[in-house]
C-alpha cells in the first residue's frame, strides 16, 4: 500500500465510523426523546394519547392518595390547569404536596397520564428548571419565589444581616 | 484574621499566576534562559498560596465560624468533623478553590518532578497553566468569594445538603476533581508543545506519566460516584445517563482515546497532530463538564449548589480557552512533519481505530446531552434524551470496542497478522463463546446480558494471553518464565490489568440482566422473596443520630432458612433543613447484593419498600478498581522516568528550535 491509499483507507474508516455514529443517533434521537410539557402547555398542545411525555408542575395540595398497594394518585397542576397523574412504585424522598415534580410516562387520556417515573429535586430549595420555566409563564412563579424566601428565611434563625463582600 | 489571610493569599495567588503568564513566554519567546527559569519557583509559591488559602476555609468550616457566609450556608455545628472537613467543596465556592487547589498542585508538581523536561518546553507547559489558574482564581475572587462575612453572625447554620452527608463526599469529588483538573496539565502540554513547536516522541513521552495520573483519578472518580450514587439515591441504578454523569463520562472517553495514541506517538513518532488535538479536546471535554455541571443549565439528579448567573463567567473561559488553543493548533500544526507509517492492520491501525470509536462514542454522548439545550435555544421545545437514547447509540459503538481489545494488544507494531492473532486468541474467543451458551442455557435472560457476559469474558482472558504467549510460549519451563517475567516491563502488565478491568465491570453491567426487583408494601415481621433470599423485617426502629432522626427498617436476609446478613435501611430527617433521605441497606454476599431502601412510615404502620437482588453487581466498580491498579502499574514503569531524562540531556544539548 502507498501512503495515498493507506490515508485514503484512513479516511474511509472515519467516515465509516462517523456515518454508522451519525445513523444511530439520527435513529435514537427519532425514537426516544420525550417532550416536555407544564399543565397548561399540554391542554394546547393535546398530544394524543399513548404518547411519552414529562409532565412539570407543582403537586396540588390535597390530591395525593395513596391506596393500599403501591399506586399512589396525585394532580399536577400550574394553578390553571390541572394534570391527573397515576403512578406505582415509590415516591422520591422530597415529594411533597405543594412542591414542584416531574412526572415522566404514557399519555392515557387528554390530562392523565400514567407514570413510571417521578422526579422531585433534592435540593429543597431548587425547582426543576423546567418547572420553574412552566410556572413563570404562566404567572405562579412569583408566589412560590415568595414562599420559598419564607422559608430560606425561618432556616437562618436570626434574619439574614447584609453582606460585606 | 485566618480568613482574611486565606483571601489574601488567593489574591496574591492570583498575581503570582499573572506573572507566570507572561514572564517564562516572554522567556521562550527571547530565548532567555533567567526568564524561563522564573517559571518553577513562582508555580510552587502559587501553590503554596492556594494550599495556605484552601486550608484557612477548612479551618473557618472546622471550628464552625458562622460570620463566614460559606460556613453559615453550608454547615451546623452538629455536623460531624468529616463533613466539617469534606463540606468545604460540597458547596459552588469550596468545590472551585477545590478545583484552583488541584491545578495548582499540578502546576506545583510539574515544576517539582518534571526537571529533565527541555527548558523551553517546561516554561511553556507551567505558563499555559499560570494561564487557566489566574482564569480560575479571577473567577473565584469576582464572583465566588469563599471568604465573604456576615456583619452580624447567626448562631446557627444551615447545615450542609443531607445528600451530601455522606463519606462519599470526602472521596468523590477530589478524585474527580483531580482527573479533571489533571486534564489541565496535558492541555498544558500540548499547548506547550505547539509554543515551543516541539512534538516529538520525547514530548509524548514526557507527557503520559500526567496523562496517565489524570486518567487513573478520573476512572476511580466516576467509579467512586457511581457507586455513591447508587447506595444513596435509593433508586439501585448506579448510571442514569444524566448531564452530570455524562459531563464526566465524556473526558473520561477522550482521555482513555489520548493515552492510546500517546503510546502510538511515544513509541512511533506517528499520529502527532491527532494527539495534540485529543490533549486539548480531553481538557475542553473537561470545562464543557465544569460548565454544565455548576451552572445548572441541564436538568441533574446530581446537580447541587449551582448558579445560572455565574454560568457566564465560566463559559466565557471555556470560550477563551477552547477556542484559543484550536487557534493555536490550527495556526501550529501545520508545522507539523509526518511521523512513522504503519500498515492498516498492525498494533497502530488498532488504536486508530481505539480512537476513533472512542472519540465517536464521545461526540454521541456529546449529542445527547446537549441536544435538548440546542433545541430549547432554537425552537423553545423542551425535551429530556434519556437512557435509551445512549443504550441506542453508545452500546452499538461499545461492542466493536471490546472486540478489538485484545487483538490491539496482540497485534505488532507497524504490520501486523490477523490471522496468526485470531489463533493466538481462540482459547479467549472459546471461553466466550462458551460463556454465552452457558448463560443462555442456565440463565436465559435478556439476550444482551447474554451476549456481553460471554464478551466481557473474552476481554478479560484475551487481556491476558498476549502475556501468557510472552512468558509460556514455546515450551518454556517455569524458571525460563519466572526470567521472563521479571524482563518483562511493567506497563505490558499495566495493559493488561486495564483492559481486564474494563471486561470485569463489563461483566457486572451484563449481570445486572439477571437481578430482580421488588416494590411492596411491608409490615414489620412480613417475609418477602427476592431472587431466592428471604428477606425479613424484623422491626422500625426511631434513633438518634448527630444531626438527623431516622426511622430504621431492621431486615433479616436469609437463604434457605440460614441467615446471611442484617441489614438497616433507614430513612433519616435533618431538622435543620427540614427535609429527608434514605439510606440503602446492603448485604454484599459473594459478588451481588441485597439493596433494599424504605420511605416514609404510613399511617397504618407499615413501609413502602424498594428490594433488589442485584447479583454480581459490586464487579462494576471491582473493574474500575482494578483499572485503577493498572493505571498504576503503568505509571510505575521505570522506562518512563530514567529513559526520559537520558534522552532529555541528549535533547538539551541542541538548543530549542526557533519558535517563530
Amino acid at each position: 500500500m502507498t501512503r495515498k491509499q493507506r490515508r485514503l483507507a484512513l479516511i474511509f474508516g472515519a467516515l465509516g465510523t462517523l456515518g454508522v455514529a451519525l445513523g444511530l443517533i439520527l435513529f435514537a434521537l427519532s425514537d426516544n426523546i420525550v417532550f416536555f410539557y407544564g399543565p397548561t402547555e399540554l391542554a394546547e398542545k393535546a398530544p394524543a394519547p399513548g404518547a411519552r411525555l414529562r409532565i412539570g408542575g407543582l403537586v396540588k395540595p390535597g390530591s395525593v392518595h395513596k391506596d393500599s398497594g403501591q399506586t399512589v394518585d396525585f394532580i399536577v397542576t400550574d394553578n390553571k390547569h390541572d394534570v391527573a397523574v397515576t403512578y406505582t412504585g415509590l415516591l422520591p424522598d422530597l415529594f411533597r404536596e405543594g412542591q414542584g415534580v416531574v412526572a415522566e410516562g404514557l399519555l392515557t387520556g387528554t390530562a392523565t397520564l400514567k407514570a413510571d417515573s417521578v422526579l422531585a429535586k433534592h435540593d429543597e430549595r431548587y425547582m426543576p428548571r423546567e418547572v420553574a420555566d412552566a410556572l413563570k409563564k404562566q404567572g405562579v412563579w412569583q408566589e412560590n419565589g415568595q414562599q420559598a424566601a419564607e422559608k430560606a428565611q425561618q432556616n437562618s434563625a436570626p434574619a439574614p444581616a447584609p453582606l460585606i463582600r | 484574621m485566618i480568613v482574611e489571610t486565606g483571601h489574601y493569599a488567593l489574591v496574591l495567588a492570583l498575581a503570582l499566576a499573572l506573572i507566570n503568564a507572561f514572564v517564562p513566554l516572554w522567556g521562550v519567546y527571547s530565548r532567555d534562559q533567567r526568564l524561563m527559569a522564573v517559571a518553577p519557583s513562582v508555580a510552587l509559591m502559587q501553590c503554596g498560596l492556594v494550599i495556605l488559602s484552601y486550608c484557612a476555609l477548612t479551618y473557618a468550616h472546622v471550628v464552625s465560624d458562622f460570620s463566614v457566609v460559606n460556613v453559615v450556608e453550608n454547615s451546623h455545628s452538629a455536623k460531624p468533623l468529616l463533613y466539617k472537613i469534606s463540606g468545604v467543596w460540597g458547596n459552588h465556592e469550596g468545590s472551585m478553590l477545590l478545583w484552583v487547589l488541584v491545578l495548582a498542585i499540578f502546576g506545583g508538581a510539574v515544576a517539582l518532578f518534571s526537571r529533565a523536561m527541555p527548558a523551553d518546553l517546561r516554561a511553556s507547559v507551567l505558563a499555559v497553566q499560570a494561564w487557566i489558574g489566574s482564569a480560575f482564581l479571577l473567577f473565584i475572587l469576582l464572583t465566588s468569594n469563599p471568604f465573604a462575612r456576615l456583619a452580624r453572625a447567626p448562631m446557627e447554620g444551615n447545615d450542609l445538603n443531607p445528600l451530601l452527608q455522606d463519606p462519599g463526599l470526602a472521596i468523590h469529588p477530589p478524585l474527580l476533581y483531580f482527573g479533571y483538573v489533571g486534564l489541565s496539565i496535558t492541555f498544558s502540554f500540548a499547548a506547550g508543545a505547539l509554543i515551543c513547536g516541539r512534538i516529538d516522541a520525547l514530548w509524548a513521552r514526557t507527557a503520559r506519566p500526567w496523562i496517565l495520573v489524570a486518567w487513573i483519578a478520573l476512572t476511580l472518580g466516576i467509579a467512586m460516584g457511581s457507586y455513591w450514587a447508587y447506595y444513596t439515591l435509593g433508586w439501585g441504578g448506579f448510571w442514569f445517563w444524566d448531564p452530570v454523569e455524562n459531563a464526566s463520562l465524556m473526558p473520561w472517553l477522550a482521555a482513555t482515546a489520548l493515552l492510546h495514541s500517546a503510546a502510538v506517538m511515544e513509541k512511533r513518532d506517528a499520529l502527532k497532530i491527532w494527539t495534540i488535538f485529543l490533549a486539548i479536546l480531553s481538557f475542553s471535554l473537561a470545562l464543557i463538564g465544569t460548565f454544565l455541571v455548576r451552572s445548572g443549565v441541564l436538568t441533574s439528579v446530581h446537580a447541587f449548589a449551582s448558579d445560572p448567573a455565574r454560568g457566564i463567567f465560566i463559559l466565557l473561559i471555556l470560550v477563551l480557552f477552547i477556542g484559543g488553543s484550536l487557534a493555536l493548533f490550527a495556526w501550529r500544526a501545520s508545522l507539523l512533519k509526518q511521523g512513522g507509517l504503519f500498515a492498516p492492520v498492525s498494533r497502530e491501525g488498532a488504536l486508530v481505530l481505539n480512537n476513533l470509536l472512542l472519540t465517536t462514542a464521545c461526540a454521541t454522548v456529546f449529542v445527547g446531552t446537549l441536544y435538548p439545550l440546542a433545541l430549547e435555544a432554537l425552537t423553545g421545545e423542551k425535551i429530556s434524551v434519556g437512557a435509551p437514547f445512549f443504550n441506542a447509540t453508545f452500546i452499538p459503538l461499545a461492542i466493536p470496542l471490546f472486540l478489538l481489545i485484545p487483538f490491539g494488544q496482540s497485534l505488532a507494531w507497524k504490520r501486523g497478522d490477523l490471522l496468526g492473532t485470531a489463533q493466538r486468541l481462540a482459547f479467549a474467543i472459546f471461553c466466550g463463546l462458551g460463556v454465552m451458551l452457558l448463560a443462555a442455557l442456565w440463565q436465559g435472560g435478556p439476550a444482551l446480558s447474554v451476549f456481553t457476559a460471554g464478551l466481557a469474558l473474552y476481554t478479560i482472558i484475551g487481556s491476558f494471553t498476549d502475556l501468557a504467549l510472552r512468558l509460556y510460549g514455546r515450551g518454556a519451563s517455569l524458571q525460563e518464565a519466572l526470567d521472563r517475567l521479571r524482563g518483562l516491563p511493567r506497563s505490558a502488565f499495566g495493559t493488561a490489568f486495564a483492559h481486564a478491568g474494563l471486561g470485569v465491570t463489563l461483566l457486572g453491567l451484563a449481570a445486572t440482566g439477571w437481578g430482580s426487583e421488588r416494590i411492596v408494601h411491608m409490615q414489620v415481621g412480613e417475609t418477602i422473596n427476592v431472587g431466592g433470599y428471604d428477606l425479613t423485617l424484623n422491626a422500625l426502629e426511631p434513633r438518634q443520630g448527630p444531626n438527623y432522626t431516622e426511622i430504621v427498617g431492621r431486615t433479616s436476609v436469609r437463604l434457605g432458612g440460614v441467615e446471611r446478613a442484617v441489614i438497616e435501611p433507614s430513612q433519616r430527617f435533618f431538622p435543620a433543613r427540614r427535609s429527608s433521605r434514605a439510606e440503602a441497606g446492603i448485604a454484599t454476599i459473594g459478588l451481588g447484593q441485597i439493596y433494599m431502601s424504605i420511605a416514609e412510615q404510613s399511617p397504618d404502620g407499615g413501609v413502602n419498600v424498594r428490594m433488589f437482588w442485584k447479583p454480581l453487581v459490586t464487579l462494576i466498580w471491582i473493574g474500575a478498581l482494578i483499572m485503577g491498579f493498572g493505571g498504576l502499574l503503568s505509571l510505575s514503569d521505570r522506562r518512563l522516568r530514567l529513559g526520559l531524562a537520558r534522552r532529555a540531556a541528549i535533547n538539551r544539548q541542541a538548543l530549542p528550535q526557533a519558535a517563530e
